[in-house]
């Protein structure tokens, strides 16, 4: 069988508070497959927010292991896990975290700018491959106040996708947006997901971790439960269920 | 990450800025155009000085009578009488270096013509001093050998006693002067040759032949200076040594004793106010160059502004695979982005200060390429400096926290 994508060992992090330790995990074994779509829940102060930022390597555990694509993560120095990141992960966050004042093409191209790789003619027009699989084509050009919330994070998933990455991690990617558009970008998760995309996604909302395929809750640094979505949601049906848009709905 | 694509992020930001940026480029600006403009005043006055200093004649050696201690305060001036017309015709047959010798006797006098009178000085010198001062005279004539050998009572006047004793208006040539009471006739009048390094009025003179100075107005026979020019500039130096060696030897010094004359050359007199005027340009171009560094600090300011206030781009573009050198070499692009525009253009506007001085202040100004490449790397180097403290401080943030920078 091949090795998970990720993998996780006795993961712990302690965060020294003054006089007090903080234990934001305790001891976390998890294991992620490629192809998966993982939800992970749990209330604030929960770990999870520690824990995306670990595997996402923007952030080093106290101790234990951590393989991504079989790879030490825990061994790379800060800019060989720049690079790391570069290649193999995509993020996607709950404020969009796009550039202001830059196109919704150059924010796209950013991750292939630091892809030495990459030339700019390539770069060109992988972006505006990216920015039409998430729909904004015809919005290239326009700059992120001239979006609409729904339209900036799919700014920002075709920026997570425009390098190729391994996984997809997703934190609280629908917390800015409201129900239609939240599920709208559930189905092009769901899309991406299906043709083998791994997605790693942090949530508070149940009915969006409903989803996943997977779902796993954190409570005081440690996982709780960890199970298969039994009657998992399709995107499409919940949006036929919602009341009818009114007209102009994109900005 | 490529350099190109990092100006190009760099210039982006700067015009998302246009304001802020312009005005943080003015700091240096203004520092570079002081700078330039205080050099090219240094330049013009040192300039200035070599020009005049040259208009005594280039290849002049001066023989003064008595000695002067290397401070320039000259001790028992007058006072010594080592000087005599006989060390002039041992210079000339003796000394292969030199070209031409000429005595100089001067004096102090009064001159009348008609209603005018005017206070100047008289020179008695022989023929050879029109060569060794570069003098023309291309209004009547120069003496002759025969002036010279009967002591006739001729002379040349400068364009100050001319303008003074006749208005100017009127060809001086034949009419007669009184000096100290003796008539000279004016044979001619010497072209203009301006100020001296001293600030002397070198056409405020008259130039009469050695004996007629001599015999009719000077009351003994000592000279007071010797005026020679080597044969080129090349030799000036062997000149002095060989003059000095043969006035040493006709004084009968012993080589214990001090000279008792003192030989000068026109370099010896540009090189004290050389340094003068590097005092000045020196001083000058400090006080400019400090409005550079305060531009400089500028520069600091407004990056360490700029970096606190993109944390969060920071964080993004770190999270999304930029690594600490790519943001420490965007924001010191950025900062020497700044540096350099500003030097170009502080360099324009030095040259055009420097022009508009030159213009309206009459002052000399020579801008040099130099001082616009000491200005110029001046400023790259405090772009350098000052934008990296913020730039090192940028490339150290933390992707999480900068990411969860409000």
């Amino acid at each position: 069988m091949a090795s998970p994508l990720i993998s996780v060992k006795n993961l712990k992090k302690v965060y020294q508070m003054g006089d007090t330790q903080v234990h934001a995990l305790r001891d976390i074994t998890l294991d992620i497959n490629k192809g998966d779509y993982v939800a992970i829940m749990g209330a604030s102060g929960s770990g999870k927010s520690t824990f995306m930022n670990i595997i996402g390597c923007l952030d080093k555990p106290t101790s234990g292991e951590y393989f991504l694509d079989s790879i030490d993560a825990l061994k790379m120095n800060k800019n060989e896990l720049a690079e790391f990141r570069n290649q193999k992960i995509g993020f996607i966050f709950q404020s969009f975290n796009i550039l202001a004042r830059t196109s919704a093409q150059e924010n796209v191209e950013l991750p292939l700018i630091y892809n030495n790789k990459v030339g700019a003619k390539e770069r060109r027009e992988r972006a505006f491959n990216a920015l039409k699989s998430v729909g904004l084509a015809e919005r290239a050009n326009n700059m992120p106040n001239q979006l609409s919330g729904g339209q900036q994070q799919r700014v920002a998933i075709a920026r997570a996708l425009v390098n190729d990455p391994v996984v997809i991690m997703a934190d609280e990617p629908t917390g800015n947006l409201d129900s239609r558009t939240s599920y709208e970008i559930m189905e092009i998760f769901r899309t991406l997901n299906e043709k083998g995309i791994t997605i790693v996604m942090v949530t508070h909302e149940p009915d969006i971790a409903q989803f996943a395929a997977d779902n796993i809750v954190f409570r005081d640094g440690s996982i709780i439960s960890h199970e298969k979505v039994t009657n998992r949601k399709i995107p499409q049906e919940e949006l036929k269920k919602l009341p009818a848009p009114e007209t102009g709905d994109k900005k | 990450m490529k350099i190109i694509n990092l100006i190009k992020i760099a210039y982006r930001s700067m015009s998302k800025n246009k304001l802020r940026s312009f005005l943080t480029m003015l700091g240096i600006i203004i520092g570079v155009a002081s700078v330039i403009a205080m050099l090219a005043i240094g330049e013009g006055s040192k300039r200035n000085i070599q020009s005049s200093v040259a208009s005594l004649g280039i290849n002049t050696i001066m023989i003064m009578p008595g000695a002067i201690t290397s401070g320039g305060v000259r001790l028992q001036a007058g006072t010594s009488n080592s000087l005599k017309i006989e060390d002039v015709d041992a210079i000339q047959t003796r000394c292969d270096l030199v070209q031409y010798v000429s005595p100089v006797v001067n004096k102090g006098v009064q001159v009348v013509a008609g209603n005018q009178n005017w206070s100047t000085a008289v020179y008695g010198v022989n023929l050879d001093y029109f060569d060794i001062r570069d003098m023309k005279v291309s209004v009547g004539e120069k003496f002759t050998e025969i002036d010279e050998r009967t002591a006739a009572k001729v002379c040349v006047i400068g364009y100050t006693v001319d303008s003074n004793l006749f208005g100017g208006g009127v060809n001086p040539v034949g009419m007669t002067i009184r000096i100290n009471s003796i008539p000279m006739r004016v044979i001619g009048m010497y072209d203009r040759k301006g100020q001296n390094a001293f600030g002397m009025d070198q056409d405020d003179g008259i130039i009469a032949p050695f004996s007629t100075v001599q015999k009719r107005m000077m009351s003994n026979n000592n000279l007071n200076s010797i005026y020679v020019s080597s044969k080129s500039d090349l030799v000036m130096n062997d000149a002095v040594d060989e003059i000095s060696k043969l006035m040493r030897q006709r004084h009968k010094l012993a080589p214990s004793d001090d000279d008792d004359f003192t030989v000068r050359t026109q370099q010896d007199l540009a090189n004290i106010f050389g340094a003068v005027s590097k005092i000045m340009t020196i001083l000058l171009a400090s006080i400019a160059s400090i409005s550079l560094i305060v531009g400089g600090i500028g520069i600091m300011n407004i990056m360490l502004v700029s970096v606190t206030e993109r944390t969060r781009e920071i964080g993004i573009r770190m999270a999304i695979g930029a690594k600490s050198r790519d943001v420490l070499i965007q924001f010191m692009i950025e900062s020497i982005f700044i540096s350099f525009i500003g030097g170009f253009i502080g360099i324009l506007l030095g040259i055009g200060v420097s022009i508009i001085v030159s213009k309206f202040g009459g002052w000399p100004v020579t801008v040099t390429p130099t001082s616009i490449v000491i200005a110029f790397s001046f400023s790259a180097i405090i772009g350098i400096f000052f934008g990296w403290y913020p730039a090192r401080k940028a490339a150290n943030l933390n992707p999480i926290d900068a990411l969860r920078y409000e």
